[in-house]
């Protein structure tokens, strides 16, 4: 396999090829232009970006299924588990509950715009691996910002606080003792800088 | 989710307009719409953003205003909401969570449906549930009731309606500015959402009729009358200490004269499909101090009339000491 094929890619077209082999006349990943569709232009982790989409596709669905970027999980999708939080205008929400088009005129902001422009990672993910703040690590980049938001928010003062401001953010392989030290540490490593 | 065409209201007039057509319903923080759409309880083929309209919060002479496009965490975090209301500004940042918070607004949230399991399931359903299909019977009658309603229940359909800003905007007297084809009109909250049993006396459907709201109306913004020197709290019983609908909740609103209880209303949140006011308590508060002992046996009595379901019936004497706590809660403020 090509190392420049991602895995996603490679499904993808497997896919696309057996569907077009068992029914002829089909193109395969042809997309279907409905009446509805709509053009949404705003800011993607400081880039401007404008898709046309169906009104139904959620911020989260766009973001993994069209944009590629799969940082952002889909653990619940009804909004009862954060790990699809991004940040939308400097607030964070659940993507899984934002449709896409809602996005017209907004930045958003995804873990894949936490890190540096030169990659170098952003306190608040050196402080998640200094404490040991993930096992399986799928609700990390949910973790991560939403902690961004909770510190800037100045909701990291204690540690019952940050408890209490990080509660939307669930970690099945609970590591909330290592994420709210985290949290903390992070905001004062940010202080200090 | 079937899709639907999309367009973004301007101002209210617009909005009103756009729900006059058929099969139209509003989206604004869409925290409770977009999983009502994904479980097969609305199927809307057109939604209308109303995420633009006014949300501000302001003081009127002796009223707060609280337009109906404010987020809970707006609501939750505004200084004035907080010294003059305090009650509802703990009710929004108890509820949910922060990032539910940021999104969903002080109109929608009032018009959330209930949490029972039978009818928060994705369609098709294989139980009765008269509110997501008429006639089929409602599972929960004698079923796992432990979250239902002690109050205002029919045989028909047992639901509670679990908003915590509800609960602080019933026991405040808030009025709502609502508004439609027809006009705008102010209603007090007390009389905004029905129990079953009062959708029955008006000649509906116990389990389909929940609010006075119209498809065509949207609820504007919200008047809270202000009255001098009042304390307020909101008590919270839950399971889990965050990220958690309520067991039972109370909220409390005191006016204080010489250390005694000068006049107090009380609202209960999830006993029943509505705010539930301990009228007769209140009444029987009044000259009384506030404390534990003179508080829970008139508190105790308003609930006499509670009838519990097979499962929740600890939810009677919960609820009477939620509702203690919160009325010494608001008692204690300095």
């Amino acid at each position: 396999m090509s190392p420049d094929l991602s895995r996603r890619q490679f499904l993808e077209a497997s896919a696309a090829a057996a569907a077009a082999a068992s029914v002829p006349g089909t193109a395969a990943g042809r997309e279907n232009a409905t009446a509805t569709n709509t053009s949404v232009d705003f800011l993607l982790n400081g880039e401007r970006r404008e898709v046309t989409v169906e009104p139904r596709v959620s911020l989260l669905d766009l973001l993994r299924e069209r944009l590629s970027l799969t940082g952002t999980k889909k653990g619940c999708n009804e909004g009862g588990c954060g790990a699809c939080t991004v940040l939308i205008d400097g607030k964070r929400m659940n993507a899984c509950l934002v449709l896409a088009v809602q996005c017209a005129g907004r930045e958003v902001v995804t873990i894949e715009g936490i890190a540096g422009p030169d990659g170098g990672l952003h306190p608040i993910q050196q402080a998640f691996i200094d404490n040991d703040a993930f096992q399986c690590g799928y609700c990390t980049p949910g973790q991560v910002v939403s902690a961004v938001a909770c510190i800037s928010e100045g909701h990291a003062t204690d540690e019952a606080t940050v408890r209490e401001w990080m509660s939307g953010n669930i970690c099945r392989c609970s590591a909330y003792p290592q994420i709210t030290a985290a949290v903390l540490d992070a905001r004062q490593r940010m202080e200090r800088a | 989710m079937r899709d639907f065409s999309y367009l973004v209201a301007r101002d209210p007039a617009g909005a009103v307009a756009a729900l006059g057509e058929p099969g139209t319903m509003a989206i604004a923080g869409g925290t409770e719409l977009l999983n009502w759409m994904r479980l097969g309880i609305s199927a809307p083929a057109r939604l209308v953003d109303i995420g633009r309209l006014p949300g501000q919060i302001e003081l009127q002479g002796n009223r707060l205003k609280i337009g109906a496009g404010a987020t809970l965490s707006d609501v939750g975090e505004n200084a004035i909401v907080r010294q003059h209301a305090r009650v509802l500004a703990d009710a929004c940042l108890k509820a949910a969570s922060a990032q539910v918070r940021n999104r969903a607004t002080l109109g929608g949230n009032i018009l959330q449906k209930t949490r029972c399991a039978y009818f928060r399931s994705e369609a098709p359903l294989p139980w009765g549930c008269n509110k997501r299909e008429p006639g089929s019977g409602c599972a929960a009658r004698h079923g796992l009731n432990e979250r239902h309603a002690i109050l205002g229940w029919t045989d028909a359909c047992v639901a509670t309606m679990p908003s915590d800003p509800a609960v602080a905007l019933s026991c405040l007297d808030a009025e709502l500015e609502i508004i439609g084809s027809k006009g705008r009109r102010i209603i007090p909250i007390t009389e905004f959402h029905f129990t079953q049993a009062e959708a029955v006396a008006n000649g509906d459907d116990p389990a389909v009729t929940e609010t006075q709201l119209e498809p065509d109306e949207l609820i504007a913004a919200y008047y809270l009358p202000l009255r001098g020197q009042e304390r307020s709290a909101y008590i919270k019983v839950r399971e889990r200490e965050s990220f958690e609908y309520a067991l039972v909740s109370a909220a409390a609103a005191l006016q204080l004269d010489g250390g005694v209880i000068r006049s107090a209303r009380v609202a209960l949140g999830s006993v029943a499909q509505k705010p539930w006011r301990l009228f007769r308590a209140e009444t029987a508060l009044a000259g009384k101090a506030p404390t534990r002992e003179a508080v829970l046996p008139p508190i105790r009595a308003a609930l006499a009339e509670a009838r519990p379901l097979e499962h929740n019936a600890y939810k009677v004497e919960m609820a009477a000491n939620a509702a203690m706590r919160a009325v010494l809660a608001a008692g204690g403020q300095a």
